[in-house]
């Protein structure tokens, strides 16, 4: 079926800005597609131009950079999974793209795609806020670096203007010593593939056993990925054991607000599972970070 | 355009293709690589896999100019050579394992697990579940998968391969059946040879697309072409006025139209169909013919469609919105009452679902005089192909002889491929277009369009004395028809005569009710309506237990049909009933399979466990006093092959080895001397429906006696020839032995034909009569028993349910190809699993939310529980060697023994389905003991 017309395939950042701009906001940028493609099926006889942005090599980098790993926006779910420094250093992030579709959609589609699409429960994107991720946009008037939380304007509302503007990479910081992050989800077996609620955290302890940075990040719970900063915040200087993540995870629950949503969760099944996967993630991020020694 | 240059199977290729062709266009119809198989285009279903430098992807969503530079291989790439192809360990490993069935999946399972293979030469079934997640099957339930694809492994390792899950079955007085000898198509599916509807190819084919309904329900008050027809590349824009013969089809009571006239009844409805010389044309076309319309209430709810203020379906009917008022009344169900010490009365609900076989309906029309075709013609993969050439024929204002029916491969069906689809529309526009025309449905329009399982509302009332025999059974069903009646009066027929469970009732009282509404239309899904009683019989029969504190097994042995039982039909059992030898063969394994000892539920941590069990029985064959037939002709070759023709249905189910076999055993002749050609209606006579699991029964009866006439016919020549007495001509082995001497068959065929007779016999056999409800007579010929039991794993944490272990037992009569039988269980459990825990279609005021198979999850391969499989072989005397029907039964009872198992573990007894775990973990939270909420009930 004919879902485009025209088909670019640019090999450079320059190139692609270049085609976005000469197409006047007529034109999309695509990587794999698993969303785009799907939306504009269902969009029926809207024909557009796709730029397809996965042959250009600066954002298939994957590089570390000090405590960092640059990872370009074209990265594939796939290589993240296999990405060895992410695998120990950014665990949250490998367990959150491994679990997203089945191997022939993680073998195409993008982190820069998972980003950009800016869904509240995107796998792979509340990882990277866990991380503290930023992103790097580039448009016609250069690049910027963003904390990768302000890109997020409400559900599928990205601050990238996906018809001048594109997601070239990503700064990934990397655990540290005593540091480490664990993700969890769950799904419900029936209807859409979208989660009823991730949860990414993590933990970086001190010398004397407490929790030193916390960090937590839930999704579906707001029309944004959304930080539990009154758990954060809470947790910080306690002793890092399974007592205080219980009641982190109390605290999660009585914090944050999640909604029903048709077909995938109530909001009491939300509320339950804030807490459980709140404990769980944290308790595995901190069994982690117990048994880093990096 | 653009220019694309890449390789494909190590062939290096450079086209001009279209910028919008994806990589499985570009393969299908720029290379004519049909092997690659479309099944959603949402890239949901994964059969369209194909590997990109190695890696897979899916080719549906792959824009075919990012391939540009790649090494793409595809199910074509994997064999070598020429037939007999050298096949790929995997190609080899899923026939050796039985995990081909339709077929229509296996290019895609075969892709994936290729890569799997290449980055993991030894994976685990953890491996292989992981990698396969997000490739579907419909028929195997995924176990033969798993282990062809562990035997693969080995083999390519060099150890030796894994023996395939053969069941134990008794077969020592045959010969060839009773063995598990491969299809004829096997070979072909595995290598993308075999050809489905969809790749067949005329020239100078059109493509036709069909407007439907924008309304549920609505008067059609105009139709405006004009705009559509004079788009270039239209060639006909049809609408009611363009139908000549008779606008009404249905299979019981015509009601349905080709083309929609007073009003639109359900979204699937069809109003307009278009040929053009591109499917992009004819799809953009829709959007210029314009409907007026005046919507109508909306029927959406079976209960409320009875009610006099509702809105009527069709005005016409006589009782209104009810279709038909089904009654079972068997003993007196007053005294039945008064008799028992224990009374369980609950209401249960079903949800619809969808058979989502893999291949989406497509249909060819063909014009007379066009490509050799003496008459109008229409290639399609339908379970009925005559009944499909009767309608058509009377849609075109045809004689029937005037349409041919050629059925092809057919990619899962399941019942959902009874009724017409496209076979009308592509006749008219074939006509009158003079032009080849193919229609092929998106998975979009297959799910709005195609009949579902009804769903139901059943109130239930069981009675039984404190012993634990049962006293009474009264039940109330609604079914939900949808718009036309389809086979809802045979569906629910069965619903209601089944709701007894296949139990001993003196006593019982049931009522259903069939009614019209604007949902989607139900019809026939395997297990025919006793899938939904048995879901209510069998919880009822656990909640007995309980109140009588016997042991389920217990109150099912005190209570279950035996040899001398009368149903509630009033139908003597006489033989072949194998329901307690099932009992106690899943007994004895829940026993083993229960670490420490059996208890029927325990606690890990935060995890419960249950065992929950359930019976259940299947009528073999249309019953009710319909007349059960199937015709099967079988002819010699000089070559020393024959061929049997039978216009039957194999939709992966495996009947062309079942006729196969039953003709090559009366032949005494090499199964692989045998070939099969299926439904083509100028060519193979008629089998009747492929149908209530009558197939092995009825039509492989009739290659049965087909092959022993032609036998007798040979041996009288032979005997005339030869001149030796009849008596002492033998057949062995595809030689003729008589008199110290042999011959073999196929010179024995030439000598024949040399004399002027054809060496071939054809025959009609009759199934046993049967009687319609009511009369107290036999309604069936043959029925089927199954016990299942279920052990399920539910987080108590999240509401998570997982089916571990599936134990059946089976009484099928006979086993004619036990790895084939072994695969209709392992895929049936896996059906019942899904109609459980993941299935629902869901429709909203008559408007599908259902239309998208992201919308959709019918079980994947993460699903797929182990399978412990008992075949029980209780004779009846009038099947084929003793069989009786397969196809449906494995997969009636593991949806109750799957909830029954979910209240031993938790304490929640589940009344609606499928089963929600939100609301399960609410229900574990809070210690309520009864959840009446299901998935879609989450708004």
């Amino acid at each position: 079926m004919k879902l485009w017309s025209k088909y670019h395939i640019p090999t450079s950042v320059e190139e692609a800005l270049a085609l976005l701009a000469s197409y006047q906001g007529q034109a999309r940028l695509v990587a794999g597609g698993t969303d785009l493609l799907i939306e504009m099926q269902q969009a029926s006889h809207v024909l557009t131009t796709l730029i397809d942005v996965t042959k250009i090599p600066e954002l298939r980098v994957q590089e570390l950079d000090g405590d960092s790993l640059i990872l370009g926006a074209g990265v594939t779910h796939s290589q993240i999974v296999q990405n060895s420094v992410l695998q120990t250093r950014a665990t949250c992030l490998v367990e959150s793209c491994g679990v997203v579709g089945g191997p022939q959609v993680r073998n195409v589609a993008t982190i820069g795609g998972n980003v950009a699409h800016a869904l509240p429960a995107a796998d792979g994107t509340i990882s990277l806020i866990t991380l503290g991720a930023q992103a790097e946009v580039a448009s016609s008037n250069g690049r910027r670096w963003y904390d990768l939380h302000d890109l997020f304007l409400g559900a599928g509302k990205s601050l990238v203007d996906s018809t001048r503007q594109m997601i070239t990479r990503f700064r990934v910081p990397l655990s540290r010593h005593r540091e480490a992050s664990a993700f969890e989800r769950i799904m419900r077996p029936q209807g859409v593939a979208l989660p009823v609620l991730g949860c990414a955290a993590r933990v970086r302890l001190d010398d004397q056993g407490r929790f030193e940075e916390v960090s937590l990040c839930l999704a579906p719970v707001a029309p944004t990925p959304i930080r539990a900063e009154a758990v954060e915040k809470w947790l910080v200087g306690r002793p890092a054991q399974e007592a205080s993540i219980l009641e982190g995870a109390r605290l999660a629950r009585q914090t944050l607000h999640p909604r029903t949503s048709k077909y995938r969760a109530t909001a009491a099944y939300r509320e339950e599972m804030i807490e459980l996967l709140t404990r769980r993630s944290l308790s595995a991020a901190l069994e982690r970070a117990e048994g880093s020694v990096l | 355009m653009a220019e694309l240059s890449l390789t494909v199977n190590g062939q290096a290729i450079r086209r001009e293709i279209p910028e919008w062709r994806t990589l499985a266009e570009f393969l299908r119809d720029d290379l004519g690589l049909t092997g690659t198989k479309i099944g959603c285009n949402e890239a949901e279903c994964g059969i369209c896999t194909v590997l990109v430098d190695g890696t897979p992807v899916n080719s549906c969503i792959y824009p075919a100019l990012r391939a540009g530079g790649s090494e793409v291989t595809t199910i074509e790439g994997l064999a070598h050579g020429e037939q007999p192809y050298q096949l790929d360990p995997l190609q080899h490993e899923f026939i050796h394992h039985g995990a081909v069935q339709c077929g229509f999946c296996t290019p895609g399972l075969i892709m994936t697990a290729r890569a799997l293979l290449n980055g993991n030469p030894s994976p685990s079934e953890d491996d292989i579940k992981h990698a396969l997640k997000d490739t579907y099957c419909r028929c195997t339930g995924y176990t033969s998968v798993i282990r062809a694809i562990q035997s693969a492994a080995r083999v390519e390792q060099g150890e030796t391969p894994i023996t395939p899950a053969i069941p134990e079955t008794d077969h020592a007085d045959l010969r060839v059946v009773g063995q598990s000898v491969p299809s004829q198509e096997a070979v072909g599916k595995v290598t993308g040879k075999a050809k489905y509807t969809d790749d067949y190819h005329f020239p100078g084919m059109l493509h036709g697309r069909t407007l439907r309904a924008a309304y549920p329900h609505a008067r059609i008050k105009a139709i405006r072409t004009e705009a559509a027809k004079s788009v270039p590349g239209v060639y006909a824009v049809l609408t009611h006025a363009d139908v000549p013969g008779r606008n009404r089809h249905g299979l019981v009571h015509l009601d349905w139209p080709a083309l929609c006239d007073d009003k639109v009844r359900y979204m699937g409805d069809p109003v307009a169909v278009v040929a053009a010389e591109s499917e992009e044309i004819a799809a953009e076309v829709l959007h210029l013919i314009e409907v007026d319309y005046e919507p109508l209430p909306v029927v959406d709810d079976p209960e409320l469609a009875r009610r006099p203020e509702s809105a009527l379906v069709h005005e016409q009917w006589e009782t209104g919105n009810l279709l038909k008022h089904i009654k079972v009344r068997h003993g007196d169900i007053e005294q039945g009452f008064a008799e028992a010490d224990v009374i369980i009365e609950r209401e249960y609900r079903t949800a619809t679902t969808e058979h989502a076989f893999l291949e989406p309906e497509c249909a060819i029309g063909v014009p007379k005089g066009v490509e050799g075709h003496e008459v109008l013609t229409v290639y399609v993969g339908s379970q009925i192909p005559y009944q499909d050439r009767d309608q058509v024929a009377a849609a075109l204002n045809l004689p029937a002889h005037e349409v041919r029916i050629v059925g092809t491969l057919i990619g899962g069906g399941f019942g959902g491929k009874e009724d017409i689809a496209g076979q009308i529309h592509v006749a008219l526009l074939a006509n009158v277009t003079g032009r080849p025309v193919k229609m092929r449905y998106t998975r979009q329009e297959s799910l709005i369009f195609h009949p579902k399982r009804h769903a139901t509302l059943i109130r239930i009332k069981t009675g039984a004395k404190r012993d634990g025999k049962l006293t009474a059974v009264q039940a109330e069903l609604y079914g939900d028809g949808g718009a036309y009646a389809s086979l809802s009066d045979k569906v629910l027929t069965r619903a209601t005569t089944h709701a007894t469970g296949p139990y001993l009732v003196a006593n019982a009282k049931i009522d259903c009710y069939a009614m019209y509404t604007n949902n989607p239309v139900s019809g026939a899904f395997r297990g025919f309506g006793v899938t939904q009683s048995a879901f209510a019989v069998e919880s009822n029969m656990d909640l007995l237990a309980a109140t009588l504190g016997i042991d389920p097994l217990e109150l099912r042995r005190i209570n279950a049909q035996r040899v001398g039982a009368v149903t509630a039909t009033g139908q003597l059992l006489r033989e072949s009933v194998g329901l307690l030898d099932s009992l106690d063969k899943v007994a004895q394994t829940m026993n083993a399979e229960t670490p420490g000892g059996f208890r029927w539920s325990w606690r890990e941590g935060s995890k419960a466990y249950g065992w929950g069990v359930a019976c259940a029985y299947k009528n073999t064959g249309l019953g009710g006093g319909a007349p059960d037939k199937a015709g099967a002709e079988v002819e010699a070759f000089e070559d020393g092959s024959f061929e049997v023709r039978t216009a039957s249905a194999d939709m992966g189910q495996g009947l062309v080895m079942v006729v196969a076999q039953c003709a090559a055993e009366e032949l005494h002749v090499p199964y692989a001397r045998m070939r099969v050609l299926l439904s083509d209606t100028a060519r193979t006579p008629n089998g009747g429906p492929t149908t209530a699991s009558r197939q092995t029964y009825v039509t492989g009866n009739a290659a049965r006696l087909a092959a022993a006439s032609l036998r007798d016919a040979m041996t009288r020549f032979c005997a005339e020839y030869y001149d030796v007495p009849p008596t002492q001509i033998r057949f062995e082995e595809g030689l003729i032995r008589y008199d110290g001497q042999s011959v073999e068959v196929g010179e024995v065929a030439r000598l024949m034909k040399a004399e002027g007779v054809r060496p071939s016999a054809l025959y009609e056999y009759t199934a046993p009569q049967t009687q319609p409800l009511g009369t107290g007579g036999d309604m069936h010929f043959a029925f089927s028993y199954a016990t299942q039991a279920a052990l399920v794993e539910v987080d108590t944490e999240t509401g998570e349910v997982r089916v571990l272990t599936v134990v059946a037992g089976n009484d099928i009569g006979r086993a004619i190809n036990p790895l084939s039988l072994q695969g209709q269980i392992e895929g049936g459990i896996v059906m019942g699993l899904g109609n459980a825990l993941t299935e629902a279609f869901i429709t909203e005021q008559g408007v599908p939310w259902t239309h998208l198979l992201a919308r959709y999850k019918m079980p994947s391969i993460r699903h797929s529980p182990q399978i412990i499989s008992h075949i029980i072989e209780a004779r009846t005397t009038d099947g084929p060697y003793g069989a009786k029907g397969v196809g449906e039964i494995a997969s009636i009872n593991t949806t109750p023994a799957i909830t029954n198992a979910i209240a031993h573990a938790v304490g929640v007894r589940v009344y609606s389905l499928p089963v929600d775990q939100d609301a399960l973990l609410r229900a574990i939270k809070s210690g309520s003991r009864e959840l009446y909420s299901a998935w879609q009930d989450v708004k």
